[in-house]
């Protein structure tokens, strides 16, 4: 819509000049606020404004006149030369570089710099100046053992229930390592009090405030063990002699649990997965005697039972009772048992008998073993922590150890090899230390020595990447620890080291056994020839008491040889000389005295 | 005096590991050389160059600095240059 204002004007007054006329101002319009409009509006209380107080400044762009540069090079041919004369001439050349060479400060220049040129020339040649003189070492690896063995605590988990349980045993989650599960429990006979809490945690190392999941069991888990191939499934074994498995993805309740009928008869102190196909495997052992084989999908019973009685006959009264179990993935059909009697028994899965089960023993122990496991890097070692010592054995040495540490003060309740380095292994002990054992470093101490916390410290469980570790005490806190790197980090040589070490123990340890053997074999022998005939004196070897009653037998024969001489000789002096009852009396006497004489060889 | 020169000029080729001499002047042209000529051409040409460059680094860092020697190391020899020094 135009708008339009229409005016009419008098033709004879257009041109004319306009004349301006002041008038006072009219009101035109004049809108007064209607309240109604204001009901679209709301007051707003407070505003927000925001007021600077810094310098205004404000932004200006200047270009400047261009400048263009460019590079340029020249290539210097043969320089310098006079205008008039000629490089390439020879003649005109030479003769301008002998009228140089006559100019006096020419000369006297060269004398100067001559000076200074030989004075550099001899200096180097009386010694190499840029001489390399730390190529070699610069190869060799700076010594990493100087670094001081250390570990320090990153982490502490405390049992959230008030009533405190020990931390019986933990689990390190097999990927990522972010999350460890600590099984709970009283292992002290029937003094759990009534209101302890069954439950087990796993916690998240970032986290120590609150557990990240509880399972709730329905007796309290001794053992706890992730399965390795799917880390969901946790399966653990209580108190009560039960196993039970839990899926992380369900919730706390178990997924499924063994039957009371066909479980163990004791606590079951620990639970192993197994290398299967179905990856749904795991073996058990308890003080009970025995070691059950199950899989988990169906846990109404045990597939397998094995009863660990050293005289082979399967009887549950004479069997050992187990504390701690050992299975490795490289060797599946081997499996080793450590018993409350201190005996390690080694077993063969394969066996068609259950009295070919049981192969060796290993003897050497006074106390229940807590603690069984192979060296990661070599399997035909193994470590167990029982007593007052922690042991190393070569499988093939049955007698005894090949090494062993000293007797402490307190008993070791746990212990582990490092999975980095095959000469590192960490033991816990009753007071609360934590020992860290460097074999090729020191033998009869160990490396580091930590007090972790004042009461025992029960279990403990080293991280597959060997940095970290979490120890459980008795009253439930579990400790995470960081090691120093190079306790962790594998020196090199290391593995050589360790295994030219393992062997010269174990050829040591060979040596005194076929000695002991040999000794056996001979005292053997020496009592079963002395029992026998004396017709045997051909025979190499004769005992004492042979020569001696040999020796007895010949006097014996000589002094009957000669009483019958005199026998004779007398009759014949009777018949010769006739009686003379003083030389009859003399010379009986003299038989007599013989014959007495003869007693008292007897008595001798 | 000019046999001094030659004389010192002498010596210094006799020193143990020295392969050649080569004197340049202020214009730039090799008065006196041991190598050869294309050799001494290129020498002279560049060491002029580097000469200036070296000396002008110094004197920008500390104006009554001067360049005494100049030493150039290279994988496989030496090259030793004295700036002639200017008289006034």
């Amino acid at each position: 819509m135009e708008i339009v204002y229409v005016y009419t004007k008098k033709r004879s007054e257009f041109g004319r000049q306009c004349n301006f006329s002041d008038r006072p101002a009219e009101l035109h319009v004049d809108i007064l606020p209607d309240i109604s409009l204001a009901a679209n509006f709301t007051v707003r209380d407070p505003c927000n404004v925001t007021v600077q107080c810094a310098e205004e400044m404000s932004e200006h762009e200047v270009n400047t006149e261009r400048f263009e540069s460019e590079s340029r090079g020249i290539n210097h041919v043969e320089g310098g030369w006079p205008k008039d004369l000629n490089p390439e001439d020879m003649e005109v050349t030479i003769r301008y570089r002998k009228k140089v060479e006559k100019d006096e400060h020419y000369q006297n220049t060269i004398m100067q710099i001559a000076g200074l040129m030989e004075h550099c020339c001899k200096q180097n040649n009386a010694t190499d100046i840029y001489q390399e003189f730390f190529e070699e070492e610069d190869d060799e690896v700076v010594e990493e053992s100087e670094e001081q063995p250390s570990a320090k605590t990153i982490n502490v988990f405390r049992d959230p229930n008030e009533v405190k349980r020990t931390a019986t045993s933990l689990c390190w989650h097999p990927d990522g390592n972010h999350k460890l599960a600590v099984a709970y429990s009283s292992l002290e006979f029937q003094r759990a009090p009534n209101d302890m809490s069954f439950d087990s945690y796993i916690w998240d190392i970032e986290n120590p405030n609150k557990p990240e999941m509880t399972l709730k069991p329905v007796s309290p888990l001794v053992c706890l063990e992730y399965n390795p191939k799917d880390s969901h499934i946790l399966v653990g074994g209580s108190y009560n002699g039960q196993i039970a498995y839990w899926d992380t993805r369900k919730g706390s309740q178990p997924a499924e649990m063994s039957t009371i009928e066909h479980s163990h008869r004791d606590p079951v102190y620990k639970v192993i997965w197994l290398q299967s196909k179905t990856g749904t495997d795991i073996f058990s052992a308890s003080t009970d005697g025995q070691v059950l084989w199950w899989d988990i999908r169906k846990m109404s019973e045990p597939f397998e039972r094995l009863v660990l009685d050293p005289s082979k006959k399967g009887n549950l009264d004479n069997a050992l009772g187990a504390v701690s179990l050992e299975f490795e993935t490289t060797m599946p059909t081997k499996f080793m048992v450590g018993t409350e009697q201190g005996l390690v028994v080694s077993c063969n899965r394969k066996a068609k008998t259950p009295a070919e089960k049981i192969v060796c023993t290993y003897s050497g122990h006074h106390g229940p073993i807590y603690a069984l496991q192979r060296n990661p890097f070599f399997p035909k070692n193994f470590l167990t922590v029982a007593d007052w010592t922690a042991r190393i054995w070569s499988e093939d040495i049955k007698e005894s150890s090949i090494m062993w540490t000293k007797y402490h003060m307190a008993h070791l309740l746990d212990g582990c090899w490092s999975p980095v380095r095959p000469s590192v292994f960490f033991t816990v002990k009753m007071d609360g230390t934590l020992d860290v054992w460097d074999i090729l470093f020191k033998q009869n101490d160990p490396t580091l020595s930590l007090k972790v916390c004042d009461e025992a410290l029960c279990s403990i469980r080293v991280q597959d990447n060997g940095r970290f570790l979490g120890c459980g005490s008795q009253l439930g806190t579990t400790t995470l620890l960081e090691v120093s790197a190079g306790l962790c980090t594998l020196q090199k040589n290391e593995k050589a080291m360790v295994s030219e070490m393992f062997e010269r123990e174990t050829k040591r340890e060979k040596i005194l056994e076929a000695r002991h053997r040999e000794m056996r074999l001979k005292e053997r022998s020496r009592s079963e020839q002395s029992r026998e005939d004396e017709g045997k004196e051909a025979d190499g070897e004769e005992s004492t008491e042979e020569l001696v009653a040999r020796a007895e037998r010949e006097f014996f024969d000589i002094m009957e040889a000669e009483k019958k001489k005199e026998w004779n000789e007398e009759r014949q002096r009777e018949k010769e000389k006739g009686v003379c009852e003083e030389k009859d009396f003399q010379e009986e006497h003299e038989t007599n005295g013989v014959s007495s004489f003869t007693r008292r060889e007897i008595s001798l | 005096m000019t046999a001094e020169v030659e004389e010192t000029i002498k010596r210094i080729q006799s020193q143990k590991g020295v392969q050649g001499i080569i004197i340049v002047n202020a214009e730039g042209i090799p008065i006196k050389s041991t190598l050869d000529n294309s050799s001494t051409v290129q020498y002279a040409g560049n060491v002029h160059q580097l000469l200036m460059k070296a000396r002008g680094m110094v004197r920008d860092i500390d104006p009554q600095n001067d360049l005494t020697f100049l030493r150039v190391r290279s994988k496989k020899n030496e090259i030793m240059i004295a700036p002639g020094v200017k008289t006034i």
